[in-house]
């Protein structure tokens, strides 16, 4: 099966089918990476530009990992090192990569918007690594296929995201994608991280952290992302942690099978205790291992054949 | 029931004919295999699976040994990716042990171009060294576009390319048969 569109921008341009088309693939493609001999040759002679104007080890080696196991070469550009510094324009540079004739252009950027930008000057295919706090579409669909893989479904359970929501791409991505499954979820944060209207994404809202606990299936920890805190939100990072951290005595009015995401890098102590990060309910690593076959399930279904409905 | 159009089918095999077949490919398997020794059945999702359990079956209830059986997946090294209008969703891949110095049996429900042998074989070689591929299907209607011969086959059913060959099975379309149809 083959997604009708060009680009992977978002989840909330996706429907409910074709986000389950995605993770279906992505679990048939978890053998390949438990294989010893890790590689397809599906993808061989495309080329995927990874083009990040923002730091990042899990997004960009994972997006690299998937590319090289399909048998695509897979080329990275960080952004300190290249003609950007000289003030060339993201329209220039994307051009100019475009001249070299790549398949596709996976793309991470502090403002929001800039892969559905890129996506118009390029024909190649654009794939949204993070924009801003807009999205970050491979992100939701690797917690989405923990979730299944571990639950064994989606629909009817009880997310709570708890964090920097008006910060989090991974927050608007993952509020899109499980709701559209059929999960209910609920956000969780001080009141200065939560944007107003929020919840017309289809979500609720709470600022107290054992509400959002309390009864929930799965509890997606956000990173404090220091780097975006331009005006102090919260008083001191210690307050923070001690009303929204994670830690074993905020998890004893969690149910009993409840599991812990966290997109990663983890502030330990911060928003997550180690005792947490690293005990029985956190599947952090397993979203790892996950993120590679969810990327490889979009270079699949994005670059493998022409772009058509297929009829089987 | 799978939909089809009468004036334009035929069966060419029935319940019983597949039944035959598979049960003289089970013995010829093991008459010239000498056993199961060393013997793994991997099937081509979806019918050639199913087929592959059968042989598995069959072969039990007259050697009283059970053969491992599983799927080998030919989509992500198929030649025909970038070419072809519709994109394949991938099927299962399951091979149940080290394949390193065994004999093979790939069974696949109909034999025409052999492409889809020659990936499943690429696919094969990925996961180790065979000491022997071997192959089993249950129609070959000719046409070949590769250097590929079966090594069991059910029937030779000689077709126009213009003809389109189909097993159906009760695992997965609800009926055993195998009809041909013409395509306009």
């Amino acid at each position: 099966m083959k997604l009708k569109r060009k680009d992977l921008l978002g989840i909330e341009e996706l429907d409910r089918s074709e986000i389950e088309q995605i993770l279906s693939t992505a679990e048939s493609f978890k053998e390949v990476s438990a294989r010893e001999i890790k590689k397809v040759p599906t993808l061989r002679g495309k080329t995927v530009i990874n083009l990040f104007y923002e730091p990042s080890t899990r997004t960009r080696t994972s997006f690299e990992i998937a590319a090289k196991r399909m048998s695509a070469d897979a080329v990275n550009i960080s952004v300190s090192t290249s003609s950007v510094t000289k003030g060339e324009t993201l329209k220039d540079t994307a051009k100019n990569l475009e001249a070299m004739r790549p398949d596709c252009i996976v793309v991470r950027h502090s403002s929001s918007g800039t892969p559905q930008m890129l996506s118009k000057y390029v024909a190649c295919s654009v794939v949204n690594a993070g924009d801003g706090a807009h999205e970050h579409p491979s992100q939701a669909l690797l917690d989405m296929l923990t979730v299944k893989e571990k639950k064994g479904r989606i629909e009817g359970l009880k997310i709570s995201i708890i964090g920097d929501i008006t910060h989090s791409r991974v927050a608007r991505s993952n509020i899109y994608g499980f709701t559209k499954l059929g999960a209910e979820v609920t956000v969780c944060g001080p009141p200065t991280m939560i944007p107003p209207g929020i919840e017309k994404l289809g979500c609720s809202v709470t600022t107290d952290m054992n509400d959002a606990i309390r009864g929930a299936d799965v509890v997606m920890m956000l990173r404090i992302q220091m780097e975006r805190q331009k005006e102090s939100l919260f008083p001191s990072v210690r307050e923070y942690s001690r009303l929204y951290g994670l830690d074993d005595a905020r998890l004893n009015g969690a149910k009993n099978d409840v599991i812990i995401l966290h997109p990663g890098p983890i502030n330990r102590g911060v928003e997550i205790s180690s005792e947490v990060a690293d005990g029985p309910y956190s599947l952090i690593l397993d979203q790892v291992t996950n993120g590679v076959a969810v990327r490889m399930a979009i270079f699949y279904m994005l670059l493998g054949g022409t772009r058509e409905e297929s009829h089987k | 029931m799978p939909w089809r159009d009468p004036l334009k089918t035929r069966v060419v095999m029935d319940e019983m004919a597949i039944e035959r077949a598979i049960a003289r490919i089970a013995h010829e398997i093991l008459e010239r295999n000498k056993g199961t020794d060393r013997l793994v059945l991997l099937g081509i999702p979806t019918r050639g699976y199913h087929l592959a359990l059968r042989l598995q079956k069959k072969i039990e209830e007259i050697e009283k040994a059970t053969v491992p059986a599983g799927a080998v997946d030919a989509t992500l090294y198929r030649d025909d990716l970038g070419i072809k209008k519709t994109q394949p969703s991938l099927k299962k891949m399951e091979i149940p042990i080290s394949i390193d110095g065994k004999v093979i049996v790939m069974v696949d429900d109909v034999l025409y171009t052999g492409r889809t042998i020659r990936a499943a074989m690429n696919a094969l070689m990925d996961f180790g060294r065979p000491l022997a591929i071997k192959l089993a299907v249950l129609v070959d209607r000719g046409h070949r576009e590769l250097p590929i011969k079966a090594d069991y086959i059910g029937k030779n059913l000689p077709t126009s390319a213009k003809e389109g060959v189909k097993l159906h099975l009760k695992e997965v379309d609800g009926v055993n048969e195998v009809v041909v149809t013409e395509e306009d």
